[in-house]
Parts: structure tokens; C-alpha cells; sequence
């Protein structure tokens, strides 16, 4: 069977990110995963052993500064060389950031299609996606070359399979137009014990209606009852209170959560587009005719400073 | 500094959005076009950066006849000139290709930088910036929520999703921003005004050198296979609050098996 590269996406904080684990899965229905990683000098060790348990038969790692000391353009270049080497059967990225700008170069210099933003890959390489802020499903392939996709975190359920992959380093050789952008400070923004937004299984999200910056602690208290993450419309994070990286929506984060609680948010289009494919969805409001109701499983028409204290203390009880 | 702004029509991302029947391609027939909201905070951080260090804006755009409104409102908010890529061949084209297309532009205006916006908000792909700074052969600083002009050197910080970083580069090249950079001004009435008589120049695929094989679905490195409408998602039950909201919003989620 040949070889699938998976792109591993980590976290120096959390080591190997769900889609990695995801992404792994897929691939096996695909032929053989071969996990890649991009980043700073040992790290393809740090994160052997859990890559091993999904299924990673062998690691290709392209580590050191001038990898981790730029933006994504070495990373392409490095990638380029090893699909043209092992002629893979596809290449998987994460269908966030940094996954979409290395498949944006891969694509121009392979001059191979590319398809992002992508829940499902068939065996013949058709994919699934979400189109129109989670309106419309698309099935499409790419046409010339090999499937180059990004997928999109929460798509499918991380099966482990367990494998003993050998490191193989490979030489980075990049250009000088690959070092154009550098990287100058990294800044870890401390994000406490929360799971990461895109990757919760549980997102409890807060809207203008939860007043201001204080109020959010009510938001906070039950996402972390529910094991959640918090997210934020964008009204909520345009009056400051809560940070841009939690805002869900359009021009935010794409979440697709089994849980979604949505409190003093009234679902406009555009924050339905970031939530809309959640599996259940549930929210306070006091306005009965709130849209969000509309797409909400179970929703309660009331004042949340009443509801969710009481549902907070509710849950503290039955555990 | 010679600042090249892409600019994208696309369907209002308020409304309902359909891909056609015929051939797959997004519906901008019966859809209200708009310019991509992100791409107006690219426009007014053109604008400032022309205020603060004097040059030029000229705004690019690839896209069909009705892209015109998109070009003209966008001239309305104060740049100097525009360019339209017009061609019966383009419709169909994928990423790829347009990326080719508006680098070939590019070469033609000797840009110092390009800033377009993060992703648009029809396709949602986020490549187009990186796209054409690989073929440029220039750097992208792309997601920037600030971006410092000094001399020719650009420094931008970016969200990431650990928290921030701070990347730098020199011109020439390709800024992509997010709306959390600044807030795009409203066209005046002296702007709408004078934006009827700025120059729109239209270049067609043979003043670009890019053959129409390699556009359009004919040079397309990938298709849609078939679309459907993802059944609407139907409110469940909707209960009011009269003192127990909040348990029996926890006995909801005890049945769910979230509690
Ligand atoms: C180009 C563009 C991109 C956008 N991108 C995004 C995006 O990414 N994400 C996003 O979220 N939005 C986005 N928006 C904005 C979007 O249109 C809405 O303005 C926004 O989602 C509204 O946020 P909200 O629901 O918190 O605020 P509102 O619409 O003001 O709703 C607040 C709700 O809280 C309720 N409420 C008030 N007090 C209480 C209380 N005590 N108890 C219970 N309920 C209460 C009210 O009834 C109301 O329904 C975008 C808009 C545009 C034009
Ligand atoms: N056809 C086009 N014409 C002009 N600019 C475009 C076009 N397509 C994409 N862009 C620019 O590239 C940015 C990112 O787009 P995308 O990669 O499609 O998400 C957009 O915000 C625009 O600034």
C-alpha cells in the first residue's frame, strides 16, 4: 500500500493535536500513514510515541531553526521534496492556519489541486466539505495530481491503532526566498487547563447579553463544570469582553463540538457559520424569538444570570 | 510605496448562498455581490499606510463584468486607480489558477506590497496570499492584526493559536490582514463622487500571457463532484423560564449523557 502523508499539527504545550489523531485515522483508509513533522529541533521525538499509537508506521522529521525560524515557506519546500521522493498516495493537513499556507505553496509548486476545510476522505480520493457557513455539503476531488486536503478538526473519531514508526530526519536544504519572513517573538498567552477551541468537545460561548469582561466568569464556570472550551460571539469580543482567539464565527473559529451552549447570543448568520454543524446545541436567551433558537436542541427562554447559576449548581450536585 | 490591494466580489455572507446546478460554481447570478468584508480592512490599511508614507493604491481584482460595482465601491473608500482581470475564460478557475492569473497582474504593476484580506468569505480557503508570494518569489506575513511600515521593512503580529507572534520581512511582499486590524472607513459622498472617474484598467488573459487552457475549468486542478443542501437543522423543544430553567436545562443534558 502507499505511503499517506499526515502534516502533524502539536503544541509545545500539549504535544500532538486531536486532528493530528484524526487525520491519522483517515489516512489509514487511505493506505499507509506516515506522519511529518515540521518544527524545532527534537521534536518529532517528543511526539514518536503517541503518533506510533494512531497508526504512524514511520516519521519524517525536518527539524531546526531554519524550519522553526520562519514563517511556513521552508516547510513547503521540505515537504515538495519529500512528496516528489515517496510519491504518496495523499497528502492531510490540518485545515487550520498554518495547514492551509503550507498546502496553499505545496499546491503552486507541485502545481496540484488542493482542497480545504475537508470532514471526509473517500478511498478514491473524493472528499466531503462544508461549504457556505456549514450550509451546503460538497463532494470534490482534485483533478491533477494527488489529493492535497486539509482537513478540518473534529471530522472523524481518532481510532488508535498502535505502530512502532522509525524516525527518519531529512535533510533540510532551503532557499534564501524561503527565509524571507522571520519569525522575531513567539508569545504563549496563558490559556489555563482549558481544552484548545476548535478541538473541545464541549464550547460553551458567551454573547453581548452576558454584559461585560466580569460576567464572562459565569461562561467560564460552566464550560469548565462541562469540561469545555469557552468561545465568544463576535459582539462579545468587539466590547472587549472576551479575547479575539475565542471568537466563534465567520471571521472567527470554525468549532463542530458534540455540545454547543450558546448564552445572550442571538445566532446571527455569521456566528451560526462557525457553530451551525455542532451536534447539540443548546441556549439561553431571554428573547423567545432569538434565531438561535431556531437551530437550538433544547433552548431556555429566561435571564441567563438566573439560569446559568442555577444550572452551574445543578451540575455540582448530581456529581 | 506602490501598494497593490486584492480585492474579491463575492456573495453577501448574510444571505443564503448556493452553488449552481449547471456547473458547480458558486451562484453569483442571483446572489447580492459584495466586496469581501475582509478585503475593505486590506483597503483601509492601503489607505493609511499612503497617508502616514505617501505612494499609491491601486486595487486588483479577478473576477466577472458585475465585479465593476465591487471595484467602483472600493475606489469609493479613496484609492487612485484600479485594474479589473476580465475573461469569458476565467469562470471555473480554481485556486490555483487565480493565483497564476493575479500573480501575472502583480508582475505587471510592480507592486512594493500587496495586502489582501485573510480568506474570503466564499471559499473560506485562506491560500490565495501564500499562493502568490510562491510564485512572486516574495514574503507573505499573512493573518496580521498590526502591521508596522518602517522604511522597507514590515513587521506584523499575528494571532496564533498559542497566542501571538511578531514576523518581519522587507518589500517586496504580500500582507494578508484579519478584520481585528482596523476599522474600515465609510465612503463620503466626495469618495463616491470622485471614484466614478478614477481609471479601471482591464487586462484580458492575452495582456497577461497566461493561456485560457490553463484557467477556467479547462485548467482546473480540481472539481466539484456534486453539492446538496445540508438539511436545515430544526429547533428542538424551547421551554421558559419560571424558576427552574437551569435544571431542566441540566436534566437536558443529563439525558444527552453531557453531566
Ligand atoms: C463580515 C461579518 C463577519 C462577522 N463575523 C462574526 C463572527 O465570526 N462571529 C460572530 O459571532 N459574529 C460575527 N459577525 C457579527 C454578527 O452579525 C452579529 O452581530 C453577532 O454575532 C452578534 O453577537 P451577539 O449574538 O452576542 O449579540 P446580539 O445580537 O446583540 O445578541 C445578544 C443576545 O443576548 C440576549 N440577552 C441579553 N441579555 C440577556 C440576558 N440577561 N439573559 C439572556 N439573554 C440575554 C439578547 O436577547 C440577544 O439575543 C459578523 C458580522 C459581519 C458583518
Ligand atoms: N479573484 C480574486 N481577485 C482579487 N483578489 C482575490 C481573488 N481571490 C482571492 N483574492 C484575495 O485573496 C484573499 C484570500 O482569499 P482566499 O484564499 O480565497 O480565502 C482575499 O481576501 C482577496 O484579498
Amino acid at each position: 500500500m502507499s505511503e499517506v502523508l499526515v502534516v502533524v499539527e502539536a503544541t509545545k504545550e500539549f504535544g500532538v493535536k486531536k486532528v493530528t489523531l484524526e487525520m491519522l485515522t483517515l489516512a489509514r483508509e487511505l493506505g499507509t500513514p506516515s506522519a511529518v513533522v515540521l518544527g524545532g529541533t527534537g521534536a518529532a521525538e517528543a511526539l514518536s510515541a503517541k503518533l506510533g499509537e494512531y497508526g504512524a508506521e514511520k516519521i519524517y522529521a525536518a527539524e531546526g531553526d531554519d524550519i522553526d525560524g520562519y514563517l511556513v515557506a521552508p516547510k513547503a519546500t521540505v515537504l515538495a521534496e519529500l512528496v516528489k521522493r515517496v510519491q504518496p498516495a495523499a497528502v492531510l493537513l490540518a485545515s487550520a492556519q498554518e495547514g492551509k499556507e503550507i498546502a496553499a505553496r505545496l499546491a503552486v509548486k507541485l502545481d496540484n489541486g488542493i482542497l480545504t476545510d475537508v470532514v471526509g476522505l473517500a478511498a478514491d480520493g473524493t472528499a466531503t466539505q462544508v461549504a457556505f457557513a456549514g450550509s451546503t455539503i460538497v463532494k470534490s476531488k482534485v483533478t491533477k495530481g494527488l489529493p492535497l486536503v486539509t482537513v478540518r478538526p473534529n471530522s472523524v473519531t481518532p481510532a488508535p491503532a498502535a505502530a512502532t514508526p522509525a524516525i527518519e530526519q531529512l535533510t533540510v536544504s532551503v532557499t534564501d526566498t524561503d527565509k524571507l519572513a522571520t519569525v522575531v517573538e513567539r508569545v504563549a498567552e496563558q490559556k489555563g487547563s482549558r481544552p484548545e477551541l476548535t478541538e473541545a468537545g464541549v464550547v460553551v460561548s458567551g454573547g453581548r447579553g452576558v454584559g461585560n469582561a466580569d460576567n464572562f466568569k459565569l461562561v467560564e464556570e460552566l464550560a469548565d463544570l462541562l469540561g469545555g472550551a469557552v468561545g465568544a460571539s463576535r459582539a462579545a469580543v468587539d466590547s472587549g469582553f472576551y479575547p479575539h482567539q475565542f471568537q466563534v464565527g465567520q471571521t472567527g473559529k470554525t468549532v463542530s463540538p458534540q455540545l454547543y451552549v450558546a448564552l445572550g447570543i442571538s445566532g446571527a448568520i455569521q456566528h451560526r457559520a462557525g457553530m451551525q454543524t455542532s451536534k447539540t446545541i443548546v441556549a439561553v436567551n431571554k428573547d423567545g424569538e432569538a434565531p438561535i433558537f431556531e437551530l437550538a436542541d433544547f433552548g431556555v427562554v429566561g435571564d441567563l444570570f438566573k439560569i446559568v447559576p442555577q444550572a452551574a449548581e445543578e451540575i455540582r450536585k448530581r456529581k | 510605496m506602490n501598494i497593490v490591494v486584492l480585492v474579491k466580489q463575492v456573495p453577501d455572507s448574510g444571505a443564503d448562498r448556493n452553488l449552481r446546478n449547471d456547473d458547480n460554481t458558486v451562484d453569483r447570478g442571483s446572489a447580492n455581490n459584495v466586496i469581501n468584508e475582509m478585503d475593505e480592512y486590506a483597503i483601509e490599511e492601503a489607505l493609511k499606510i499612503k497617508e502616514a508614507h505617501g505612494g499609491e493604491v491601486t486595487i486588483l481584482t479577478m473576477g466577472p463584468d458585475r465585479a465593476t460595482e465591487s471595484i467602483r465601491k472600493a475606489l469609493s473608500m479613496g484609492p487612485d486607480k484600479a485594474v479589473h482581470v476580465l475573461d469569458d475564460a476565467l469562470h471555473g478557475s480554481c485556486a490555483v489558477a487565480t493565483s497564476k492569473v493575479l500573480a501575472a497582474a502583480l508582475g505587471q504593476l510592480n507592486a512594493d506590497l500587496v495586502i489582501c484580506g485573510a480568506e474570503s468569505t466564499d471559499g473560506r480557503v485562506q491560500v490565495m496570499p501564500h499562493m502568490i508570494a510562491e510564485r512572486l518569489g516574495v514574503a507573505a506575513l499573512t493573518g496580521a492584526r498590526k502591521l508596522t511600515v518602517d522604511g522597507a521593512t514590515l513587521t506584523v503580529e499575528r494571532q496564533t493559536e498559542e497566542g501571538y507572534e511578531v514576523v518581519t520581512a522587507s518589500t517586496p511582499a504580500v500582507v494578508s490582514v484579519w478584520d481585528t486590524i482596523n476599522e474600515p472607513r465609510y465612503p463620503s459622498f466626495k469618495g463616491i463622487m470622485a471614484a466614478k472617474k478614477k481609471p479601471v484598467q482591464t487586462f484580458s488573459l492575452a495582456d497577461l500571457g497566461v493561456a485560457p487552457t490553463e484557467v477556467g475549468f479547462d485548467g482546473a486542478t480540481s472539481a466539484v463532484v456534486e453539492h446538496s443542501k445540508r438539511p436545515p437543522r430544526s429547533g428542538g423543544a424551547k421551554i421558559t423560564d419560571e424558576g427552574e430553567g437551569g435544571v431542566k436545562l441540566v436534566e437536558f443534558l443529563a439525558t444527552e449523557k453531557f453531566v
